[in-house]
């Protein structure tokens, strides 16, 4: 082997471990935050009279028909020429907190909506107020109809932050592009990554599927 | 804001960026036939009986399922050099796109083959249909309808994923539009540029969706 | 004919049929009466081949529907089958659905093959929804298209499974008399039936099924209002 290239040794682990805990905690930044907007959004759009619904309706539709990755580029250098230019860790949350609000807010509109008007009659009946019937039935239903979709949303958040490092995020693929260029063994780096990625996808998704099927039962 | 921003230079540009989006509807349409078959493949092995072939399917399924496509790609730009194979950006980027169309189409097909009831089936056997033509004019039509949207959205995400040929240098409308941008630094207008053009592709693509499924589907389900 | 000859079926460990045997003459309505689990349906099945045998035999005009060198998609042509859900196909028209079979399995022309659905639509009195899509229709129209698309086949024979069951009380009455009008022009039929009114009155004679074995047979009248066997009796007593 060239004497410019060290191979992977222990010492290495520490940036591997950064590399992971970065792309961990961006996902669970973007979930969390992108699951509480889309919650307000979700329910105000299935709230909403037409004009309202339309203007939110079209400005979710650009977040979700754009690249993740021009829209990391574009608000990453926007914020720099307007003189305030973000740390990657701010700027890649922000655009992955959206891009995630646009996800979560159709899901939990489609939850919303799936609960039937008879069944909020019927709540009405009992005496319950509005916002009694939202807080008791419409959200616990609306919610629990959601959750397999929900952890779908969450599943690609986790391997979409991948992407963040295109603004220089340290975060685990960037990490593992930075140790094959100097190490020259993309194959180990890279299936170690891989690894990584299906041990916190596998289980999750695998679980969805069993709520799912649990539900259609 | 003292930015000043300069159109020109973009416009100037057009035809690179339009040939750049050619290369991206490209790249995905090749993605998803490639996808598609591999997936028909992959779903008649999964449903079979013989235990090799179902579990080779679901090991494809579940890894395109269960790592980003960044990784899919760097697999296939860096990782395969260490077996001699070096792959230029565009097959890099295409075989990454193919592995998870095929992956995820898969369980598309499967889930769609199964939510037709097995009597549609027996209903036209008991016509005299032979399998085949059970198949052909019972069956696979009812299927066609119910994956025809999910395979749209797979298709749109292709595109939207081929955009990540930015990362390997690949020649797609991201990649030439950072290729441009780098040689004018009018980032911003050309990226914006481009998130207005992969919107309109993409609006395009539902459009002629839509228009094509009211054309093959007459008849709701 | 259809003759049934000491037909064995088991499914796993469970035997369904054990040991039937069941002459069916040209022109002759035999309805099969029988708690459910009985395997009356079972053996409509094994009739049109969509089921295998274990042991017996079944001729359709004297060709054994099992044996190895029957054409059974061929043979199925001959057999016309409705079933408790009737099954249309949702993604053609009423016509189509009548009119599919005809064309590619006697390879018809488009214009005869049409012609035909058009007259047994006609027959079970949808001829106003030829263009409507099954979905659109309640369950007693799409029971009665299910009756047409097999009679556009010109079958001989017509196997009926519980026809009426899966039906609103309200649409049960337009299928039989659906029924009752082929059972007049002189089809050859054998209803699996919970329509006990329907087996006295329109079948010539009724098979009472009890575990996998007919467990008493005879004219229709007799075994609905008059039975022998202390089964049919019990069972009898238990529907009205």
């Amino acid at each position: 082997m060239n004497s410019l290239f060290t191979p992977l040794s222990w010492s290495d682990s520490g940036l591997i471990l950064t590399g992971v805990w970065n792309t961990v905690i961006i996902s669970v930044v973007a979930i969390v935050v992108g699951t509480i907007l889309g919650l307000i959004v979700g329910f105000a759009r299935s709230e909403s009279n037409k004009v309202v619904n339309a203007v939110f309706g079209s400005l979710l539709d650009v977040l979700r028909s754009v690249p993740l990755i021009i829209q990391l580029i574009l608000f990453s250098t926007f914020m720099g020429a307007a003189g305030s230019p973000l740390a990657p860790f701010v700027a890649g949350s922000i655009v992955l907190s959206l891009y995630t609000m646009a996800f979560m807010a159709e899901v939990f509109r489609g939850g919303f909506e799936s609960v039937s008007p008879s069944m909020q009659t019927a709540a009405r009946s009992l005496g319950m107020t509005k916002w009694q019937t939202i807080y008791h039935i419409r959200l616990p239903i609306g919610l629990r109809a959601v959750f397999p979709s929900w952890l779908g949303v969450s599943l690609s958040v986790i391997k979409d932050s991948a992407l963040v490092s295109v603004i220089g995020y340290m975060e685990l693929l960037r990490t593992s592009e930075q140790l094959i260029s100097r190490t020259q063994q993309p194959l180990e780096i890279l299936i170690g990554v891989g690894i990584f990625y299906f041990i916190i996808s596998y289980p999750l998704s695998y679980y969805g599927r069993y709520v799912e099927r649990k539900m259609a039962i | 804001m003292d930015y000043e921003f300069h159109w020109n230079v973009v416009f100037q540009n057009m035809p690179q960026l339009l040939n750049g989006a050619f290369v991206t509807l490209h790249v995905s349409v090749l993605a998803m036939l490639l996808g598609i078959v591999i997936a028909i493949l992959l779903a008649i092995a999964k449903m079979n009986n013989t235990k090799f072939f179902s579990q080779v399917a679901t090991v494809w399924v579940e890894i395109a399922r269960n790592t980003p496509a960044l990784f899919q790609i760097y697999m296939a730009y860096f990782g395969l050099g260490a077996f001699g194979i070096h792959l230029s950006p565009y097959v890099a980027v295409l075989s990454a796109l193919v592995f998870i169309n095929a992956g995820y189409l898969t369980e598309t097909f499967r889930g769609g083959f199964q939510s037709i009831p097995s009597t549609q089936y027996s209903a036209s056997k008991s016509l005299g249909m032979t399998s085949i033509q059970s198949y052909r004019y019972i069956i696979l039509p009812q299927m066609l309808r119910r994956i025809y949207h999910p395979m749209t959205n797979q298709f749109v995400w292709s595109i939207l994923m081929s955009s990540l040929g930015i990362l390997v240098g690949m020649s797609e409308l991201s990649g030439t539009t950072q290729r441009l941008q780098s040689l004018s630094f009018r980032t911003l207008e050309f990226f914006i540029v481009a998130a207005v053009m992969y919107f309109i592709i993409t609006k395009l693509v539902l459009f002629a969706s839509s228009l094509l499924a009211r054309r093959l589907f007459k008849g709701e389900i | 004919m259809i003759s049934v000859q000491n037909v064995h079926k088991s499914f796993g460990d469970l035997e369904v049929l054990k040991g039937v045997s069941l002459d069916v003459q040209k022109g002759e309505v035999v309805s099969v009466i029988g708690g459910s689990g009985s395997g009356k349906s079972t053996l409509l099945y094994c009739i049109n081949a969509i089921e295998t045998i274990n042991s017996g035999k079944i001729l359709v005009d004297d060709v054994d529907v099992h044996a190895k060198s029957t054409n059974k998609d061929k043979l199925r042509q001959k057999l016309g089958m409705v079933f408790q859900q009737w099954n249309s196909f949702p993604h053609m028209t009423v016509l189509e659905n009548a009119a599919l079979a005809p064309r590619i399995v006697k390879k018809m022309s488009k214009e005869e093959a049409m012609e035909i659905a058009k007259k047994e639509l006609e027959h079970v009195g949808l001829g106003d929804k030829l263009d409507v899509y099954p979905t659109k229709m309640s369950g007693g129209q799409q029971q009665r298209l299910a009756i047409a698309r097999a009679l556009a086949m010109k079958p001989d024979y017509m196997l009926l499974d519980e026809v009426t069951s899966a039906l609103d009380p309200e649409l049960v009455g337009e299928v039989l008399d659906t029924l009752r009008l082929l059972a007049e022009e002189g089809m050859t039929m054998i209803c699996v039936t919970h329509e006990m009114g329907f087996a006295r009155d329109v079948s010539d004679r009724v098979a009472y099924f009890h575990q996998g074995v007919i467990a008493e047979i005879g004219e229709a009248r007799q075994v609905i209002t008059d039975p022998q066997n202390p089964l049919t009796q019990k069972f009898l007593s238990k529907v009205r």
